[in-house]
């Protein structure tokens, strides 16, 4: 079975996972619109500065439901003890890595459409520059995924996982955090050629994170 | 390792192909680890390994496509069905969904093929464990207390898979303490204690146990 193939199996094995135990749509989800409306109430008195905080407040909270997802995404795997199905399964590593990065950033992206609904109604933003929106979104999404993945499993099989996951991914995506806001707060208020540089530099983030998981991945989940 | 001290040293075992070889020994004697070692699923500290004639430490991924692990836990996922779950163990290893299917009913799943695997009971989960080893075709099956939380029939249908392995082109290694079952299924037994593999006496013809315990 080739590496794409490979990838795709273990992406539909976890986001099969997720449709049968809602757990995304039922937890995941509701945190992070909690944390969008709880920013809104937070700033609600100053209402001039909601639009201008807008990009910051929704990657935070992108952030903070990405932490959950991952953990999700190899708590799944403590049960049972499935991680060591997975190892003897004769799967390559790091198409068990693209798969999973795969199954967190799908649900990351359509995370962000309802957050994004929810930032653009309750923040009072315009949406100009669409198309730098997306692609912003969608490579951050990857560098978030594919780095939290990485963390993820350097965590696995610890106790204080929990914990760990999230102060071992907040400095290594905080490229991604900073590029996502610029680009974002750029596109906004209708620079899209300002924003296109931090497009760039989230898309070079997410290759450097998907061929450095690709390659650590592996050993890393045969030492967790 | 346990602790500090190796679970396994100076273990020799040389299985040949077509063999159902029982693994006897205390609780702790090293049963399971030596079957983790040959799964690949624990590191050599020192020594060899081969299965088939390629080296574990360099061939482990080739390796690990030949063979199957029945051990105390399942692998399973609790919120997918027994159906996917044995489905993306075939894919897996490039087996096709009749495969699958076959496993399902040789174990006498079909009835909850569509169940959440966490919703069955230990017995079942046991069988599924069994239907994903044999769904996926392996050269060499690897079973970890096999009869263990079993009702009688799950017995029988272990004992039965067990007994066609050498003619459907399996090695079997079968960890148990259950000796007088173990005894009538293997064709050779190797004791551990003391980190070592003692070679037993061969058992008298199988026959009259094995009808005795159906009995």
């Amino acid at each position: 079975m080739s590496f794409l193939r490979e990838a795709l199996l273990v992406a539909g094995k976890d986001l099969r996972i997720e449709r049968r135990s809602r757990v995304a749509l039922a937890q995941i989800l509701p945190f992070g619109g909690i944390v969008v409306v709880m920013f809104a109430f937070a700033l609600d008195a100053d209402r001039t500065s909601l639009p201008a905080a807008a990009p910051g407040l929704f990657w935070t909270a992108v952030f903070l439901a990405a932490v959950l997802a991952i953990g999700r995404s190899f708590a799944v795997e403590e049960a049972n003890r499935a991680r060591d199905g997975l190892r003897l399964s004769g799967l390559d590593g790091g198409a068990i890595f693209v798969g999973k990065a795969l199954a967190i950033a799908v649900e990351l992206f359509l995370l962000e459409v309802v957050l994004g609904a929810a930032v653009i109604a309750l923040y009072g933003v315009t949406v100009s520059g669409a198309l730098v929106l997306v692609c912003a979104a969608l490579a951050a999404t990857v560098g978030l995924a594919a780095t939290g993945t990485v963390y993820g499993v350097l965590a696995t099989g610890l106790r204080a996982r929990d914990t760990l996951v999230p102060l071992l991914v907040l400095p290594a995506v905080t490229p991604v955090l900073l590029g996502g806001s610029r680009a974002f707060a750029a596109a906004l208020e209708g620079s899209s050629s300002d924003a296109w540089p931090w497009v760039q530099l989230l898309v070079a983030f997410s290759v450097l994170s998907l061929a450095a998981g690709t390659m650590a991945f592996g050993p890393l989940l045969e030492e967790s | 390792m346990l602790g500090r001290f190796p679970a396994l040293a100076g273990a020799d075992l040389d299985v040949q192909e077509g063999e159902i070889v029982l693994l006897s020994g205390a609780n702790g004697a090293g049963k399971t680890t030596l079957l983790r070692l040959c799964a690949g699923l624990l590191p050599l500290r020192s020594g060899a390994a081969e299965v088939f004639g390629s080296d574990l430490a360099v061939d482990r991924r080739s390796i690990r496509r030949s063979l199957a692990l029945v051990g105390h836990e399942t692998f399973c996922y609790d919120d997918l069905s027994v159906h996917d779950n044995i489905r993306f163990a075939t894919r897996a290893v490039g087996r096709a969904a009749a495969d699958a299917d076959a496993a399902l009913e040789r174990l006498a799943l079909g009835r909850v093929a569509r169940v959440a695997h966490g919703r069955l009971s230990q017995g079942q989960r046991r069988r599924v464990a069994l239907a994903i080893a044999l769904a996926r075709d392996p050269r060499l099956l690897l079973l970890d207390e096999p009869h263990a939380g079993l009702d009688e029939q799950g017995r029988s249908v272990v004992d039965d898979v067990v007994r066609a392995a050498p003619a459907e082109g399996r090695t079997v290694l079968l960890a148990s303490h259950e000796l007088d079952i173990a005894r009538q299924i293997a064709t050779r037994e190797v004791r551990i204690a003391a980190g070592r593999v003692h070679e037993m006496p061969p058992t008298a013809d199988p026959q009259p146990a094995r009808a005795e315990v159906h009995a």
